[in-house]
């Protein structure tokens, strides 16, 4: 027991529990098991990171400089970026041009960042979104307005990859929310036809379902009509993600307690007043981990469609470095679109944290 | 049977014209799959009456008043409310929902709601008022069960009665004729169920038809104009409280009162 006798005086706990010798003990060598660790761990960074320092700053070659000089160097070349970063960029898109789809991914880009925030979540963020993407379109395609125009063969690079993405969000999404209903609904030839559709695309590859788009379906499709390369992608992996992205909902859906439904309907709300008020606000918000799961695996899984000869952020690094001048330098190009992908993914991941927190109301029953 | 005859008296009519009952539940039978939950109930509620119905667990009471607002429904017999009998068609079941309003044992507040927009909720998307109007009318009822200052938090940061009387206050807002309460104050901690039941007795005062599944026989002694008393998915008793508590007729009645008030 504290000794109370002096109310004046303040307990302070044991000092090696605080302070920075504390947590030194308490984190990295608390007993001797955690302090072979510890040491191990020392001796790894050791031998990582100063190569990793030498080879991506101090023994690099910066610079427009000729791939004559990254031969003599140690280092990482980044002379080869600065050569190519237009093409890994914007793929095929004309080279005078490319400002155009620079432009439009820093607006899409803008217009993301505003819709993370819950206080913009009103009717002019719509609004924003469809003139934004009109804006997008006019400057993708051109046509218009004395911008020469551009087909979308000859689109790539990061703007091909974001579109995928986020059309990709963007309809998966309402659709997935239909399909998760629809599987919980008491209209058998509803429930049927979601269950049908879930289980079918689920059960195939998203590769086969992209071939599928881009080479059997042009079969069907009467003569003459003939869709877009990019559109038909586009379709296949909105498809595959709403399915994946419906039994998540779903799982949301079901960890709504009865109650919630009984208290919805007893004052007299409807199917969709109650679904739209009441059921999945809350589903939502349970699964918003899954949800951006889904959705960072779909960002990644675009570079897919590199098989059917779309220029995508992948396809278009691959491209730059079959230059045989700079064949050797793959790593370098390889490492820089990971970097653009991970800063994509961790953003996702980070303001799902922040959405969770956002959205979290105290404690529920 | 035994015959359920309402006790009030208040506005006399003869028996032999179709008088017009709050709600009257005719031969009503339901089964759980095989199980037989509701066994032929006959109830007639009359406008103002407010009746208490008891019994043991698994009794079949909760199921009873669930389906005066349809949220089970029944194989046979007739429930009219107000005038509107309930069938499968849906009009007809939002129609009574409308007029209805039910208090549940755990409240079922909506949590990503402010207490305020659980109770402007309904009478905005349902009675389609005004969202200022709805706000003033919600706020009204949050003073009538004694908690306007709590309007704009979440339900989950109240205690369970104040949860439990901002759920009376919600059905209050769309202003029902009828009012079923199932085991309002079970989930309760002891010390707020008086609250809760002081609430109940203010809305009992002002006339309002009430029926009750409750185990709190003290608020039914004050409060019920008839006590009735269910087993096995039958109404075994019903009676006015001073005969229902000092001499109930039924052994099992008797059983089941003098379990619950021994202590």
């Amino acid at each position: 027991m504290v000794d109370r006798a002096d109310p004046t005086v303040t307990v302070r706990p044991p000092r090696a529990t605080v302070g920075v010798v504390g947590w030194l003990r308490t984190n990295l060598f608390d007993g001797p098991w955690n302090t072979i660790l510890t040491v191990f761990a020392l001796v790894l960074l050791a031998s990582i990171v100063p190569p990793t320092v030498d080879w991506v700053f101090l023994d690099a070659v910066w610079g427009a400089v000729g791939a004559d000089v990254c031969k003599a160097a140690a280092g990482a070349c980044w002379a080869f970026l600065h050569e190519k970063y237009r093409l890994i960029l914007f793929g095929r898109y004309p080279f005078d041009e490319q400002w155009r789809p620079l432009l439009g991914v820093v607006l899409l880009i803008v217009m993301l960042a505003l819709s993370c925030s819950r206080a913009n979540w009103k009717l002019w963020l719509g609004v924003l979104w469809v003139g934004g993407l009109a804006l997008f379109g006019t400057l993708m395609w051109g046509g218009v307005f004395g911008l020469a125009y551009v087909e979308t063969s000859l689109w790539g690079g990061l703007p091909l990859t974001l579109i995928l993405s986020v059309f990709g969000v963007v309809v998966a999404f309402p659709l997935s929310i239909l399909l998760a209903l629809g599987r919980r609904s008491e209209m058998p030839v509803v429930r049927a036809f979601s269950v049908a559709y879930i289980e079918l695309i689920r059960g195939v590859p998203l590769i086969s379902l992209l071939f599928m788009a881009s080479f059997m379906l042009p079969l069907f499709l009467p003569s003459g009509v003939n869709l877009n390369a990019l559109l038909r992608a586009q379709v296949a992996i909105i498809l595959f993600t709403a399915a994946y992205l419906a039994e998540v909902i779903r799982g949301g859906l079901q960890a709504i307690p009865a109650g919630q439904y009984e208290a919805a309907r007893a004052l007299g709300l409807g199917y969709w007043r109650m679904t739209g008020n009441i059921i999945l606000p809350q589903a939502i918000r349970l699964v918003i981990p899954p949800i951006v799961n889904t959705f960072i695996g779909m960002f990644k899984d675009t570079s897919l469609v590199a098989i059917v000869s779309l220029t995508d952020l992948l396809l278009a690094t691959r491209q730059a470095i079959s230059d045989p001048e700079w064949r050797a330098y793959f790593v370098e190009g390889y490492v820089f679109i990971a970097v653009i992908y991970f800063c994509f993914c961790f953003f996702m991941s980070r303001y799902s944290l922040y959405l969770e927190r956002e959205l979290e109301t105290g404690h529920r029953r | 049977m035994t015959e359920v005859a309402p006790r009030r008296g208040a506005a006399p009519s003869p028996p032999d014209t179709a008088k017009r009952w709050m709600i009257e539940m005719v031969s009503v039978h339901k089964w759980f799959g095989d199980f037989h939950v509701l066994k032929d109930i006959n109830l007639n509620v009359d406008r103002g009456e407010r009746v208490v119905v008891c019994g043991p667990s698994g009794s079949g009471k909760s199921t009873l008043i669930r389906c005066i607002n349809r949220l089970e429904d029944y194989q046979r017999g007739r429930i009219i409310v107000d005038g509107i009998e309930l069938t499968n068609d849906l009009k007809n079941v939002d129609a009574i929902r409308r007029e209805v309003g039910i208090v549940f044992q755990h409240f079922n507040l909506f949590p990503h709601l402010t207490v305020i927009d659980n109770l402007m909720l309904a009478p905005v998307w349902v009675r389609k008022m005004p969202r200022a109007e709805a706000r003033d009318l919600a706020m009204t009822y949050l003073e009538r069960v004694r908690i306007p200052e709590q309007a704009d938090k979440y339900p989950g940061q109240l205690s369970g009665g104040q949860q439990q009387r901002v759920a009376i206050a919600r059905s209050l807002c769309m202003n029902p004729k009828i009012m079923l309460f199932d085991e309002p104050t079970s989930a309760l901690d002891p010390e707020m169920i008086k609250e809760v039941l002081d609430v109940m007795v203010n809305l009992a005062a002002d006339g309002m038809t009430m029926l009750c599944v409750t185990h709190e026989m003290g608020f039914a002694r004050t409060v019920a104009d008839r006590m009735i008393f269910m087993d096995e998915g039958e109404i075994i008793e019903a009676a006015a409280p001073e005969k229902f508590f000092s001499n109930p007729r039924n052994e099992r009645t008797q059983l089941f009162l003098s379990q619950i008030l021994e202590h």
